[in-house]
């Protein structure tokens, strides 16, 4: 069996040159607001480096992780110092009678670190893992929410 | 007196999904990486010997500044050719938290079969 025929006019995010785009990726985010250089990757040329959204409105901060074909239970979240670390591993999924003929598919561990912008309350972060993607919501303290502060005469 | 401006036709863009292809005795099994893709978004077909997946994405709605973007946002499509020997009336596919797994099984005729000497 075949993979990849023909790709046009589809854009084709060509496995073989993922790695560089990667490495542009980082090259480019160090030169980010100070707070993304906490943004790090486990090992700069690391395999698998799922895809991270950072999202923040006044009362949350809100992390996307694109990460298909896990297990909840595989998946491990945790807060440390203002960074929230994501880490999982996957486990392969062919028997041992199967030959593999053609992966693009990582497998094996993972690990996501970044810095956040705002002092959250570790208490009350939640996930969610649905259709593949992990939604990790992480309610500000209350002393990070903006304030609004009125003039008095 | 109203102008109207046309907007030039945008054609859908799409990304290819990282996959994974397998091989048994009984045919092959096709895994194809779609997170944000659930059941209702997919569309799979053959045509002649080209399998076609296309995935449409249904992603949370974060209500927010963005402050760090790495993901992509296009929807996915990726055409396979496939072997002539599979069944195509007996193919078979799931998917389970954003990853599509199809079944392709090889017709039997074209199964590893002993033949007895009488």
């Amino acid at each position: 069996m075949n993979l990849i025929r023909y790709q046009a006019p589809e854009l084709s995010a060509w496995p073989t040159l993922d790695r560089w785009s990667n490495l542009r990726d980082e090259l480019n985010s160090l030169f980010d607001l100070p707070f993304l250089t906490n943004l790090q990757r486990q090992d700069l040329f690391s395999g698998w480096s799922p895809a991270l959204d950072l999202y923040q409105n006044n009362d949350n901060v809100v992390a996307v992780l694109e990460l298909a074909g896990m297990r909840k239970e595989d998946i491990h979240i945790s807060l440390h110092d203002g960074a929230l670390t994501i880490s999982g591993e996957r486990k392969s999924s062919s028997s041992n009678g199967d030959n593999a003929e053609r992966t693009e598919r990582y497998v094996g561990s993972f690990r996501r670190s970044v810095g956040l912008p705002a002092t959250v309350d570790a208490n009350k972060v939640s996930a969610t893992y649905r259709d593949g993607i992990l939604t990790v919501t992480l309610p500000k303290a209350e002393e990070a929410k903006p304030k609004r502060i009125d003039v008095t005469d | 007196m109203n102008t109207t401006v046309r907007e030039p036709s945008q054609a859908e863009q799409f990304v290819a999904p990282a996959a994974s292809v397998l091989e048994n005795a009984d045919g092959y099994l096709l895994e194809v990486e779609m997170p944000g893709v659930n059941k209702d978004g997919l569309e799979i077909s053959t045509e002649a010997n080209e399998l076609t997946i296309t995935g449409r994405r249904s992603l949370p709605t974060i209500d927010g500044t963005l402050i760090h973007h790495e993901s992509r946002r296009e929807n996915f499509r990726r055409t396979f050719a496939i072997d002539p020997s599979i069944d195509v009336n007996r193919i078979n596919a799931r998917i389970e938290q954003g990853l599509l797994t199809v079944t392709l099984p090889k017709a039997e005729h074209v199964k590893p079969r002993q033949i007895t000497v009488s």
